[in-house]
């Protein structure tokens, strides 16, 4: 049977060990190199699998774990008692409790760092998430390490216990201790059982086996049990009690005759009374041991007088079962092996008669009920006699059927009024208002963008009253603040306002004649003059050179300056063009004005009018110049680049040079240029 | 039928419109429409884009806590349906409506206030120091402090009358 072998429990790892073993494993079958160039998602896929792979081996270990421990309440009540004795139930369950708790945590962190794995941006993050999990895991498990070890120790106890079949033929040995039991048990079966002089020498229960008409038989030797009340007993004295309790057994009561045990026969006998509840319903057989000793004749009266009351127990336990009287009563010598082939047969023979008796029983009821018959009567006559049944039932039943028929079904509405495309249901049909008019009533749903059934309130006036309330406070504050609001800006008044506006038009203009003063790249010629550096050509020296030639040289220096740019006071001269009407005729003409012109003295400047051409400019008409003074306003604002590729940008500006792109190389490979 | 709100940009989505998204953990989004499900989709998140409610309501620049929100309220329970309270009901909203949007109003007027006090005090410092631009600094001390006199327009003539040249010898 599957339930008794506890040698197949997996081994529960240290909780150390158990952490270095799921994480070696995880980095040894999983792929271990990752660089940070890899694409994001193969970067996250690489962690998550670590993460994955690690729960799914915590939980595939753990859940190993908790299988292969036995449930107690799954197997035989004997063995569920015999460990509750040895390693405490409440323990045992808590500590598996603790496995599965430790395994379903697990499965939680793995699930919440893959979650955010599958968001992480980076290596390091994903790798940190992964060191996280995999702490977490590790954590969890330390936390559980003494649950761990319990149930190690456990496995390894439970591993050597006696490998007892419940159902089997079964002979128990009980008694006080150093009465016999462990010899016996070595006369009657292979096993080699300590024996010692001192008592507790056997602490657990041990099995032996044996044969008695070609059946084999378990025999299970028991740690000695003393006469004490049920809470005083230590964990060696309930195992054999447990095995009292459980197994339908044979059972050898042993009494030492000599009393070289230690303890005397009263106290045996107070021992038996006291646990002779546990025989009831098996085969009991009272051995009286070391005959050799101390033969049961010799007994003294007292004594004698208490064995018999025990053989009268023993024999009314079991009913009227055996035969004679020898059945319950034996003795014999363990030393000398007088007797102990009696007993064991004795004892053999009653277990299986107490068996055989149990099948049968069973059996006979199969039997029984193959056997019965039902007999039915011959009609006497052909008169009809039928059931009778009282006529208030028939009306009952009548008048239930006429309801069933009667009741009209939403389904047959709809038949009516056109089928199931034609004819909708009210649904409303059924419900209960405050007034029957309201059921066909057309709800709206949306007012102004609103659902009208985010509002629906049944004080909802009580509260719209509030909030105008609220509202009309607000305005009143509202206009008082604004009032005063309007005393403490100083506005600007309409001459000042004029002002500003002439200060901003002012400011334009300055920084327009700036821009387009100012020397930058753009209006700083290209080729720096470098014509004339050391000035030689200067109007004196034409004069010189010129009359040198013979030339006067006047009008020529004249017209000279009248044509140079940087001569300050330039001559204005009048355009002929211009009404002569100004003219008090000045006798000389232009000359003469000039001359006069040159010697006065101004008092007042008069600037040029705008626009006017002078000679030397180059322009062709005043519209010409107007259009050059536009386009130079023009130019002169900034330009807005958008962030455009500018200058500095970088450019390349050929694509495919040829001297890359063309010839042999010395030493290296054309395959890619 | 339920007006929802686009989960981007707040925007109440009518029947028949944008998108629902429902991820694995069974949250719903609802876009109004593609530029959301789009911006969504690049995983931007709305309370650092511009032009959503979301922003707006974050950085000051909307009304966000007023007792009109309290009027609509999301309710899972149904009420028993009665004439009258639909009646009011709908009455109410259209006023609940009109004083949340003065409501809301005031509120950017009241934003935009302190910039004119600011302006204003910043014409005035432009007109204390510039003003030696437009009007030379005897012309100003002579006067009374308060008042500054306009611009006078002076035309420069065309010609200048050789008359006049004589004259002002």
């Amino acid at each position: 049977m599957v339930e008794y072998n506890f040698k197949k429990i997996t081994v529960v790892p240290n909780g150390k060990a158990f952490i270095d073993i799921i994480l070696s494993r995880t980095q040894r079958t999983t792929p271990t190199v990752v660089h940070k160039g890899y694409a994001i998602s193969r970067l996250r896929q690489f962690y998550m699998r670590k993460v994955k792979y690690t729960q799914s081996n915590f939980h595939d270990k753990l859940q190993k774990i908790i299988d292969d421990f036995p449930r107690l309440g799954d197997i035989h009540p004997f063995y569920g008692d015999l460990l509750h004795v040895l390693y405490n139930k409440d323990h045992y369950k808590l500590a598996l409790g603790q496995v599965n708790t430790a395994k379903n945590l697990i499965s939680k962190i793995s699930q919440d760092y893959v979650k955010l794995l599958k968001y992480g941006d980076s290596l390091y993050r994903c790798k940190s998430l992964k060191v996280a999990a995999l702490g977490r895991m590790c954590t969890v498990i330390k936390r559980i390490g003494p649950s761990l070890a319990y149930l190690e120790q456990v496995r390894q106890h439970m591993a050597r216990l006696p490998s007892i079949d419940p159902n089997n033929r079964t002979i128990l040995i009980c008694g006080y201790p150093n009465v016999g039991k462990s010899s016996f048990m070595n006369k009657i079966t292979r096993a080699d059982v300590d024996v010692q002089s001192y008592a507790f020498t056997t602490k657990s229960l041990f099995v032996g086996h044996t044969d008695y008409k070609y059946l084999r038989y378990q025999v299970i030797d028991t740690p000695g049990i003393l006469d004490r009340p049920f809470e005083d007993r230590n964990i060696i004295e309930m195992c054999s009690i447990t095995a009292l309790a459980h197994l339908r057994a044979a059972i050898l009561f042993f009494l030492d005759l000599s009393g070289s045990c230690g303890y005397s026969i009263v106290q045996q006998a107070a021992l038996f009374h006291s646990i002779k509840e546990l025989f009831s319903n098996k085969p009991l057989i009272i051995v009286c041991n070391k005959t050799d000793l101390q033969p049961l004749e010799g007994l003294n009266e007292g004594d004698k007088k208490l064995v018999m009351e025990m053989k009268s127990e023993a024999s009314k336990s079991q009913g009227g079962e055996a035969a004679s009287a020898d059945d319950f009563l034996l003795t014999m010598s363990t030393l000398t092996e007088e007797g102990v082939m009696a007993v064991k047969n004795a004892a053999c023979e009653r277990l299986l008669d107490q068996r055989v008796e149990k099948k049968m029983k069973s059996k006979k009821m199969n039997d029984c009920l193959n056997r019965f018959h039902v007999a039915m009567p011959k009609p006497r006559d052909q008169k009809e006699r039928p059931a009778c049944i009282p006529q208030a039932v028939l009306e009952a039943k009548a008048l239930e059927a006429a309801q069933k028929e009667g009741r009209k079904t939403e389904k047959d509405i709809e038949n009516e009024n056109g089928g199931a495309g034609v004819y909708s249901a009210s649904l409303r049909k059924h419900h209960i208002l405050a007034n029957e008019e309201w059921k066909e009533d057309i709800l709206p749903e949306f007012l102004d963008g609103h659902n009208v059934y985010d509002f629906v309130d049944p004080d909802i006036l009580l509260r719209l009253e509030e909030l105008e309330r609220e509202e009309g406070v607000r305005q009143a504050e509202a206009e008082d603040g604004d009032e005063d609001f309007e005393m403490d800006g100083e506005d600007l008044t309409p001459e000042e306002r004029e002002a500003l506006q002439a200060i901003k038009k002012k400011k334009i203009l300055l920084i327009q004649e700036h821009r387009i003063k100012k020397s930058t790249a753009e209006s700083r010629p290209t080729v720096p003059r470098k014509f004339d550096k050391e000035r030689k050509f200067t109007s004196e020296r034409m004069g010189r050179q010129l009359s040198s030639l013979g030339i006067d040289p006047s009008r020529a220096i004249e017209r000279a300056r009248s044509r140079s740019v940087s001569r300050k006071g330039r001559k204005r001269e009048r355009s002929v063009d211009r009404d002569g009407e100004d003219g008090m005729e000045i006798d000389g003409g232009s000359s003469n004005k000039k001359l006069r012109l040159r010697s006065m003295s101004r008092s007042r400047s008069v600037s040029r009018p705008f626009g006017e051409v002078v000679p030397g400019e180059g322009f062709r008409d005043s519209a010409q110049k107007m259009k050059a003074i536009t386009m130079a306003r023009n130019a002169s604002k900034k330009r807005n680049k958008d962030a455009r590729r500018g200058e500095a940008d970088r450019v390349i500006p050929t694509l495919r040079p040829k001297h890359l792109f063309s010839g042999k190389r010395s030493i290296g490979k054309t395959d890619r240029r | 039928m339920r007006l929802e709100f686009c989960w981007f940009c707040s925007s109440k989505i009518y029947p028949g419109h944008g998108i629902q998204f429902v991820r694995n953990d069974a949250k719903i989004f609802r876009f109004c429409r593609s530029k959301c499900h789009k911006n969504f989709k690049m995983k931007r998140n709305p309370r650092k884009v511009k032009w959503t409610k979301a922003y707006r309501r974050l950085h000051g620049k909307d009304m966000t806590k007023d007792s009109t929100f309290e009027l609509e309220r999301k309710r899972n329970r149904p009420e028993r349906y009665d004439r009258n309270v639909m009646e009011n009901t709908l009455k109410a909203i259209k006023k609940i409506d009109k004083i949340r949007h003065d409501r809301a109003a005031d509120h950017i007027a009241q934003r935009w206030k302190p910039k004119a006090a600011k302006e204003r005090r910043e014409a005035r410092k432009e007109l204390e120091q510039s003003i030696s631009l437009i009007k030379a600094p005897l012309a100003i001390q002579s006067q009374e402090p308060a008042i500054t006199v306009p611009k006078i327009k002076v035309k420069a003539p065309k010609q200048q009358t050789v008359e006049d040249q004589l004259m002002e010898e």
